[in-house]
């Protein structure tokens, strides 16, 4: 690690003020991610603004429209939340499957949808459910957002400060762990939205999360574990590792959807 | 007073300090003028060192000093020394190249260390180490065993043709080649046994010093063998006078075989920490342990056994290929040729085996004993084929191993080792009976109900521990007997402190051995310390691998406890006015024979240190006693594993529905420990064979598996609740009669499950590790072939 000035924000703007001060300043929003890469001197930010202390970018609020979370939500804290488990369960058992103990005390819904990495679990619920992004400029819709391999619509100096899910009829994740990470190999995120319209997202497989829509479209017609059974999603340009080869992973992409509309039905 | 303790489930008594954060740990030390060593490493395979310009580096806050190659050859700093000589097939010693302790012209595997940067703070050495300029010419690398044999490879070493270290070879070639000749079937089978990375949760760490005021130096360091650290490195490399240098291991969290070795850093930080006369520390990330501990494993191998038309097995032919990384570690080049091929027999009367063995140098990082250490290779190789065999001979396996069985004792294998007792069969009954193989059909139609594949296998296991009676160890190569020394130094009150040669560093020695003490001298487990871990306390050690230590150390404890006895004795002889035949020792009390008349061991103690009256022409005062002990014969610790699982053919993720093991490690002195060493053993084998894989890149002789996120570390969820047990044939040749039980499970483990999945499965032809993938992949395959 290199020497960093530690800064703490008091708010979002407060955040986005300190952000503007300085080139090389950085969010820490947990920091699972950040703090490894800055460990192995990976990234070398002049200032860390730690966005612990935001009581802005905190709270977990359900209404009719749905689930908002603050940005700053732990992933511990969506896990266990009462509220959350009886309005989403998807999202409350999603994010109690993320890394280990630790990782779920520090990690937050935010970090992780900024950071967009191709293997985390959020940005296949934020697809899945069609979420929408806020920041402290603008709305993004979630077809807007995951953009590529740790790319996204943020502009630099936007923070997302909370994501509101619409609750769906039903929806379940099913992840395909890597035997070493235990990260999504391939996660699978298949809901049936209130107007009947179906979206299934996929996660790990791919540089980005992606949407599959051979299988949306089956399952709009038939909401069941058949309709996607033998649909094969292509090999091409998916990740291909010592882990998996990308038509194991292609496989697997049916075998999770097919398994997440088991659940969801069940 | 007297409470028996062997065969007590004693808790451990060093679990307080370790669980409770007391623990003493090199890292843990930190010592006046403390500064930070970091190491400039190649991150290239392979590549000629063109320079290395430190003068940036030198100007860097902080800096205490910085060495490279260049200092270390003109301070006429020897390499890293090899213990273990062996001879080729063609008469030729074995080929050992250098192996300095910083790069000198060539860097050979990624990892490889350039340069040493000292600093005041660790964040400033690191700093400094960026500033090192090394200028690489890159060359082309090998990192596969068979491929650095073929032509054109490229060379590791200049001076060492092909890459091949030695060809070497046990067995009569003749007599199993015409054993072939009349086979009624040969089964064939080639293996790879993965490269495993060690992986100990504390990483190797060193603090050296250097005092001016007497010219000695103190070296902490994270081992298993501090005496042999100590000797390697005074007498091989430094030329220090062994007197002047203190080797200390203190609390060691794990070790694994990793931990035997002598590394390039333990040298370069006692070295310099003269040339910058402060202490040196330097623990290494977890990423440099990935690329610079001594892995495990890595062999190619063909076997072909032949068998009667009744079954019989009539000789094993085996050949290998072993992978040695860039330089011989310490016992590297003894892995696969007496660690291995003398266990080819396992349990079973082969009457003719011939084995070859061709070590071989390629742009990795050394290979060397890990966890078993050749043995875990010999039964995967056995014990597959065996398997495989019956299968293709429809021959239940279970019935095929009892037809071949050993079932007089002593028996001479024809491959050197004369095992001197056991009882195959018991243990092979007992696994049966736990793990309900009788009702396993039954369970196997079940799971195919729910579109699942369910298999079982078994392995017999043996192994060869308690090592090593040094004469056979000479004969066979090694440049140092192989015997452990202990000292029972027994105080004015009666307690009693004991040193031993054998390092702990997670076996619970302190336990086992205070178990040991206390049963001999009936005393309090209370009264009894054990010391190890300290060349200035101990007086001599060989250390802890290959099971020795309650097999070897402890003998050598007991042996010093007789001549205690025998020295309580004369002076009980002495107090009570008794002719010394007529005094008896037990439940810690001198007595003379039957009379009520009798000293306690306390007592005896405490005249031993107030002698008034000794008739000093035939007593010495004190109550002190050392002994070595070289064993006479290895120890035979075998057993049976059956293992079940349930593959999902959609997903290719096995799961280990049952797992059995059944060890014979003859006399028990702590049971909880023991199992506890074999659920340890199990989840290491069993680690290696469903997940763990050190894999380099071919083309640029990268590690791909460099961190936690690509090597796959087995955990609790991966592991089944095991079932074990014991049936026990006493060693005979050590007065405990102890076989030692650190290793079987990561010995017996890994063809337990592999047979249970080629079984599930459907084919012979699968290697290690049973990844998701690999199964699937495997699967695919085989439907293709069906469709086809």
């Amino acid at each position: 690690m290199y020497a960093f000035r530690y800064q703490t924000a008091s708010s979002a703007a407060d955040a986005a003020s300190r952000l503007a001060a300085h080139e090389d300043a950085k969010l820490l929003a947990g920091g699972q991610t950040m703090i490894a890469s800055m460990k192995l001197r990976l990234a070398s930010p002049s200032d860390l603004i730690d966005l612990a202390g935001a009581a802005d970018l905190r709270g977990i609020t359900v209404d009719a429209r749905g689930v908002t979370l603050g940005a700053m939500s732990r992933h511990a804290e969506v896990a266990r939340s009462a509220e959350v488990q009886k309005a989403l369960p998807v999202l409350a058992k999603l994010a109690g499957g993320i890394g280990d103990r630790m990782v779920r005390n520090m990690g937050t819904m935010g970090g992780s949808v900024a950071n967009n990495d191709p293997a985390a679990d959020y940005p296949a619920a934020v697809l899945g459910l069609n979420a929408t992004v806020t920041t402290t400029t603008r709305s993004i819709a979630a077809d807007d957002f995951f953009l590529g391999m740790y790319e996204t619509a943020l502009q630099p100096g936007e923070i997302i400060t909370s994501i509101s899910f619409p609750i769906p009829k039903r929806a379940a994740y099913m992840k395909f762990k890597n035997p070493a990470s235990r990260y999504a190999m391939v996660g699978v995120l298949v809901a049936q939205l209130a107007d009947g319209s179906v979206r299934v997202a996929v996660t790990g497989a791919g540089p980005v999360v992606f949407r599959v829509a051979a299988m949306e479209k089956a399952l709009e017609a038939s909401f069941t574990p058949a309709a996607v059974a033998s649909i094969k999603v292509p090999a091409d340009g998916l990740n291909a590792d010592i882990h998996a080869q990308a038509d194991y992973r292609a496989h697997l992409i049916t075998v999770m959807a097919k398994r997440a509309v088991e659940a969801a039905l069940a | 007073m007297a409470t028996p303790y062997i065969g007590v489930p004693v808790q451990r008594r060093e679990d307080l300090r370790f669980l409770t954060g007391a623990g003493n740990y090199t890292d843990d030390l930190t010592l006046p003028g403390q500064t930070h060593a970091v190491f400039v490493r190649s991150p290239h395979a392979h590549a000629r060192i063109r320079s290395v310009k430190t003068a940036a580096a030198a100007r860097a806050p902080g800096v205490v000093g910085i060495f490279t190659g260049e200092d270390v050859a003109a301070a006429r700093i020897n390499g890293l020394p090899c213990g273990w000589l062996i001879h080729g097939t063609d008469g030729q010693p074995m080929k050992e190249p250098a192996h300095p302790i910083l790069a000198q012209g060539k860097v050979r595997h990624a990892g490889d260390p350039v340069a040493v940067v000292i600093a005041e703070s660790l964040a400033q050495a690191r700093d400094a180490a960026e500033r090192v300029e090394v200028d690489y010419d890159l060359l082309p690398s090998v990192v596969d065993s068979v491929e650095a044999l073929k032509p054109g490879a490229p060379l590791v070493h200049d001076d060492v043709a092909a890459n091949r270290c030695y060809t070497w070879a046990i067995g009569d070639k003749a007599a199993t080649d015409a054993a072939f000749a009349s086979a009624a079937h040969v089964t064939t089978l080639e293996f790879q046994n993965n490269r495993l990375i060690p992986n100990p949760i504390e990483p190797r760490a060193v603090n050296a010093t250097y005092s001016r005021a007497d010219d000695s130096y103190t070296l902490h360091v994270s081992n298993q063998n501090p005496h042999v650290e100590r000797l390697l490195m005074c007498a091989f490399v430094l030329g220090l006078p062994e007197h002047k240098v203190r080797v200390v291991a203190p609390d060691v969290g794990g070790g694994f075989g990793s931990k035997i070795y002598l590394y390039a850093e333990d040298v370069v930080l006692t070295w310099a920490s003269k040339k910058v006369n402060r202490p040196i520390k330097w623990t290494a990330e977890r990423s440099e342990s990935f690329l610079t501990d001594a892995h495990g494993r890595d062999h190619h191998t063909r076997a072909q056994l032949a068998l009667d038309r009744d079954g019989r097995f009539l000789a094993l032919r085996v050949d290998t290929k072993a992978n040695m990384g860039a330089y011989l570690s310490t016992f590297a080049s003894a892995v696969p040729t007496i660690l291995y091929a003398t266990l080819l027999a396992g349990q079973y009367a082969t009457p003719h085996i011939h084995c070859e063995v061709t070590a071989v140098f390629t742009n990795t990082a050394p290979v060397d004993a890990y966890r078993g250490a050749g043995r875990p290779e010999a039964t995967y190789v056995v014990e597959r084929i065996v398997e495989a065999a019956a299968r293709e001979m429809k021959i239940d396996p279970a019935a095929l191993r009892r037809r071949n069985f050993i079932r007089s004792f002593p028996y001479q294998t024809p491959v050197a080792l004369l095992y001197d007792t056991g009882d195959y069969e018991a243990t092979l009954d007992r696994a049966i009976e736990m793990a309900d193989v009788a009702g396993f059909p039954a369970r196997r139609a079940e799971a195919a109900r729910r579109g699942k594949l369910r298999g079982l296998g078994y392995a017999c296991y043996i192994e060869a521990c308690g090592i090593a009676p040094s004469s056979v160890a000479g004969s066979l190569g090694a440049r140092a007997g192989l015997f452990e020394a202990g000292e029972v130094r027994v105080h004015p009150t009666g307690k009693v402190t004991v040193f031993t040669g054998s390092h702990a560093h997670g076996q619970g020695h302190e336990t086992t051995f205070a178990q040991v003490v206390a049963d001999r001298l009936g005393i309090s487990m209370d009264d009894v310390e054990i010391v190890h871990g300290d060349t200035s306390k101990v007086l001599f050690g060989m250390g802890t691998y290959g099971s020795r230590s309650l097999a070897v150390g402890g003998t050598a404890i007991v042996k010093a406890l007789d001549k205690v006895v025998a020295k309580g004795r004369k002076i009980a002889a002495h107090l009570l006015e008794a002719a010394e035949s007529d005094i008896e020792f037990a439940d810690g009390q001198f007595r003379v024979a039957g009379t009520d008349r009798s000293k306690a061991f306390a007592e005896i103690a405490l005249t031993a240190y107030v002698p008034h009256n000794f008739p000093h022409d035939k007593l010495e005062p004190g109550l002190n006693e050392n002994a070595f002990y070289d064993p006479s014969n290895f120890t035979f610790p075998a057993g049976t594993y059956v293992c079940e699982v349930e593959v999902d053919p959609e997903t290719g993720i096995v799961r280990i529905e049952r797992f059995v093991a059944v060890d014979d490690f003859g006399n028990i002195i702590n049971p909880m420990i023991v199992e506890g060493q074999v659920h340890g053993g199990l989840v290491q084998g069993l680690g290696q064979a469903m997940n763990e894989c050190g894999i380099y890149d071919s083309g640029s002789g990268q590690l791909t598996t460099g961190t936690f996120l690509d090597y796959c570390m087995p955990r609790a969820d991966d592991m089944p609740s095991f079932q074990v047990d014991t049936r026990s044939t006493p060693c005979t040749h050590n007065p405990l009669g102890v076989k030692g039980c650190g290793e079987a499970g990561a010995i017996g483990s890994p063809p337990a499950l592999m047979n249970a999945i080629t079984d599930a499965l459907g084919v012979a032809d699968f290697a290690m590790p049973a990844t998701p993938q690999r199964v699937w992949a495997t699967l695919q395959q085989a439907q293709r072939k069906q469709a086809a």
